[in-house]
């Protein structure tokens, strides 16, 4: 179910999961529209010769998962603040999950924090933070 | 670089370089890029993956694909120590949008510590602010560097 206006917004309600495309040809796509196309985030073999598991998913494209997943609940959210702390790397064609939980509400001005996450198949917080959104309150 | 055997005087590191501005250029976006970057990040809205679009406008989280140009102030000691990204938080204020021009300015908008057992953590907080032609705020992107000092002997 998507979100309209704040009344549609639940104290810890927990928005839909996200599975981003984290494919080495999408992060490509991203990697050169951003300008960050290094090869530590296009490049397997050059990442693996630095010392990384593997190419990089770039942790602006992280936040721009996160946003995505806030538009996908609640299409007519304005984003006022993204904040993520990049715990650990996020590695280009695993599986990744896109999570998001309500912790406050203001229904007098339609504020919004989420709690966010990037987890992988282990269960384990690659990338966590919040965002502020605002949700229409009518 | 900072003798490693003495803890960072942050007190007078932020007396020096807090809100200075250290770096500026224009920034113009290019509409199929702006598309490609919100395709690729999932974003479904028109608003954001259509150029055709009314309301074309950037997704709110490309204020931090942009880096300053000169990344401390000059004058800037460098340290010793584990120095680590600590992660990014931006803030949009205004939709940014293709073919608009745009000036990013760069300031050292924080420097904070943390103490725990393994020693105390200086953080730098960077803060690019992004503005229109008319001087209006179009938001802000922080990014923050942490170093571990070493342990005093």
């Amino acid at each position: 179910m998507t979100v309209s206006t704040i009344i549609d917004v639940e104290f810890g309600e927990e928005l839909p999961a996200f599975e981003p495309d984290t494919s080495l040809a999408n992060v490509k796509r991203f990697a050169v529209a951003a300008g960050w196309d290094g090869p530590r985030f296009t490049d397997h073999e050059y990442a693996r010769k630095e010392g990384l598991p593997g190419a990089l998913v770039p942790g602006i494209m992280s936040q721009g998962f996160l946003s995505a997943m806030i538009h996908h609940w609640a299409p007519t959210a304005e984003v006022h603040l993204v904040d993520t702390v990049f715990r650990a790397p996020c590695i280009v064609d695993q599986k990744y999950f896109i999570n998001g939980v309500v912790t406050d509400i203001d229904e007098s001005t339609g504020a919004v924090e989420i709690d966010l996450t990037v987890t992988n198949e282990a269960e384990e917080t690659r990338v966590f933070g919040t965002a502020k959104v605002i949700i229409p309150t009518a | 670089m900072t003798d490693p055997s003495k803890p960072i005087d942050v007190e007078a590191l932020r007396e020096q370089f807090l809100n200075v501005v250290f770096d500026e250029y224009e920034i113009e976006l290019d509409a199929e890029n702006l598309a490609t970057y919100a395709i690729s990040c999932g974003e479904t809205a028109a608003k954001f993956t259509d150029p055709l679009d009314p309301d074309f406008q950037a997704p709110p989280t490309i204020g931090s694909s942009f880096h300053p140009k000169t990344r401390y102030p000059e004058g800037f000691p460098t340290f010793r120590g584990l120095g680590m990204d600590a992660g990014k938080a931006v803030s949009p204020t205004k939709p940014m949008r293709a073919g608009q021009p745009i000036t990013a300015r760069t300031h050292m908008h924080d420097i904070y510590t943390k103490s725990g057992r393994s020693g105390r953590m200086v953080f730098f907080v960077n803060r690019m602010e992004f503005s229109d032609d008319t001087g209006d705020l179009l938001g802000t992107a922080d990014t923050s560097i942490v170093i571990r000092e070493k342990p005093q002997s």
